[in-house]
């Protein structure tokens, strides 16, 4: 069997005459946790809609292991798990009698019930909650619940739709955690926008704009995307074709403070050359500094460019 | 998986105070009602002088229940299904059931079941309330059954009308009114279509086919109204759900 358990082909779905997503493909391997990220609007939640099968694509395949969603949407649904954006608990239930029930609906054997319960609590941290009504949990542990629906059956790949929304720092903390913890045995698919969170918990990263793919790649192909820079004071600055002659500089520009923005070639730092040069022609050097430009600057250059 | 969803609703209706509020005042109205046929059975039959005038225990109070329960239905109905569907809309709750490995067909048979399940409660209930009779009369258990029949096919139907609209919005109470006003019309306006035996109202209507069933007579073609109302109902809410997938 191969490694790939979902299988996205040219999705595409119209609501009217608006195309939301348009032309989507993708892979999804096992064990691999697949961040998908893109700006609000971007046609997120659309698509997991339609790998859930909650929402029929207007063209384009599914395949879940293999198995069309339209075609065999039961046998399809089994090996999901769902956490949609808006948390879909029945709140008059105990945390046991919703899970329960979660358990029944996919399918776990009677017998195995119970345990299957007992285990998911576990593992979302919810042991000591077994018994509240859902409605009276904090939000942090209403997601946990939303959480522990989706993997009670032990599916091949799990899905959820901006897990971190809402919660205060330590709750979104817990919450990575598990998700890494579900990524190691599952494949996942979470989407979000935040930016730190894919850095922290994804193996492979997709950016959706305006419906249509505009980058995918690994996390550490991501990272390198990050260039890094030095930002430089002079006084007496000389023309900015001048600065650029200097060995190693690739490009130079002034920013909105006065101050020059060295771009350079890899691996090749020339803050060196910039002070001796600069103490030889008397420029003026009262700051140097290193930096790296964030995963942000990249996807707000991402956007922009497709614009 | 139909059973499970019905359990679902099942444990929904009875998680909420509304479920035990409602059974327990439906149980109440309809055990008043019992008591106050037998009490005026005696004062009733005494004043019928000629034979022909008198009936029996079974049928002068199993006339006030089952009459009286099919009209506190119309008003129990909407209130239990309302929110089998649009609540789920309003709270964004369908998501669950559509991701989990069950049909829509599935779905609603479910609800559908869970909801008659809860009413047969009811059905159940007055047969055993008026099964008591025996104690001391001689009793009709054929015209029970055949009410009972009759009474629990009618229920079915209100349910299954009360999903479809519960399915239409994600106001329980527009599902409710809505439903309540179909149903009282289909009830009621029979009535006044009386005078002409083959008004194509008449056909469409409970009341005429539920009659038959009060007299103690099955008549297939009653049955079979009531089903193809159910079906043709619970197809429309599925094909609705359905929508919902395919128009987003």
């Amino acid at each position: 069997m191969s490694d790939v358990t979902l299988k996205a082909i040219n999705l595409s779905r119209l609501f009217g005459e608006n195309q939301v997503v348009a032309d989507v493909s993708f892979n999804l391997k096992r064990g691999e946790v697949l961040g998908f990220l893109g700006p609000n609007g971007a046609g997120k939640s659309t698509t997991m809609r339609m790998l859930t099968g909650n929402l029929a694509p207007s063209a384009g395949e599914i395949k879940i292991c293999g198995i069309d969603i339209i075609e065999d949407p039961k046998k399809a649904k089994a090996l999901l798990g769902y956490l949609p954006e808006i948390r879909p608990l029945y709140k008059e239930f105990t945390v046991d009698e919703f899970l329960t029930i979660a358990a029944r609906f996919h399918k776990v054997p009677s017998s195995k019930i119970k345990k299957s319960v007992e285990i998911v609590k576990d593992r979302c941290g919810l042991a000591d909650m077994s018994k509240r009504l859902i409605e009276n949990l904090s939000n942090g542990f209403q997601q946990r619940v939303g959480i522990a629906q989706a993997i009670i059956h032990n599916p091949e790949i799990v899905i959820l739709d901006e897990p971190t929304v809402g919660l205060d720092p330590n709750q979104i903390r817990a919450i990575r955690k598990l998700i890494k913890e579900i990524g190691s045995k599952y494949s996942v698919i979470i989407s979000t926008h935040i930016l730190s969170e894919v850095e922290m918990i994804c193996d492979r990263v997709q950016f959706i704009k305006q419906g249509k793919l505009v980058y995918q790649g690994t996390i550490k192909e991501l990272k390198e995307q990050r260039s890094e820079k030095l930002l430089v004071g002079l006084s007496k600055a000389p023309t900015l074709a001048q600065l650029k002659k200097i060995k190693g500089v690739d490009k130079v520009e002034k920013d909105e403070n006065g101050m020059f923005v060295f771009q350079f070639k890899e691996k090749y730092l020339p803050a060196e050359e910039i002070v001796d040069l600069s103490a030889k022609e008397g420029w003026g050097l009262y700051h140097i500094t290193r930096f790296t430009t964030s995963l942000e600057e990249f996807f707000v250059e991402l956007t922009k460019s497709n614009n | 998986m139909i059973i499970n969803v019905a359990r679902k609703e099942l444990k929904s209706f009875f998680a909420s105070p509304m479920g035990w509020i409602i059974l327990s005042v439906l149980m109440g109205a309809l055990g008043f009602l019992y008591l106050e046929g037998v009490n005026n059975y005696f004062a009733v039959m005494s004043g019928a002088i000629r034979p022909a005038e008198r009936v029996g225990v079974t049928i002068h109070v199993g006339e006030i229940v089952y009459r009286d329960a099919s009209f506190l239905m119309l008003i129990a109905v909407p209130m239990l299904s309302m929110r089998l569907i649009s609540e789920e809309r309003r709270g964004q709750t369908l998501p669950f059931l559509i991701s989990a490995p069950i049909s829509l067909t599935e779905i609603v048979l479910g609800k559908f079941l869970g909801l008659v399940i809860y009413l047969g409660i009811l059905v159940f209930y007055i047969f055993v309330m008026l099964s008591t009779l025996n104690f001391w009369a001689d009793i009709d258990f054929g015209y029970l059954i055949g009410n009972s029949l009759g009474l629990f096919l009618l229920i079915a139907s209100f349910s299954a009308l009360g999903i479809y609209f519960s399915s239409l919005t994600n106001q329980p109470i527009i599902a409710a009114i809505l439903c309540f006003i179909t149903l009282f019309a289909l009830m009621k306006l029979g009535q006044y279509f009386a005078s002409d035996p083959n008004h194509w109202f008449g056909y469409i209507s409970f009341t005429n086919h539920f009659q038959s069933f009060s007299r103690g007579v099955l008549d297939s073609s009653d049955i079979i109204y009531f089903i193809l109302f159910i079906v043709t109902f619970l197809t429309l809410t599925i094909r609705r759900l359905d929508s919902d997938r395919l128009r987003g």
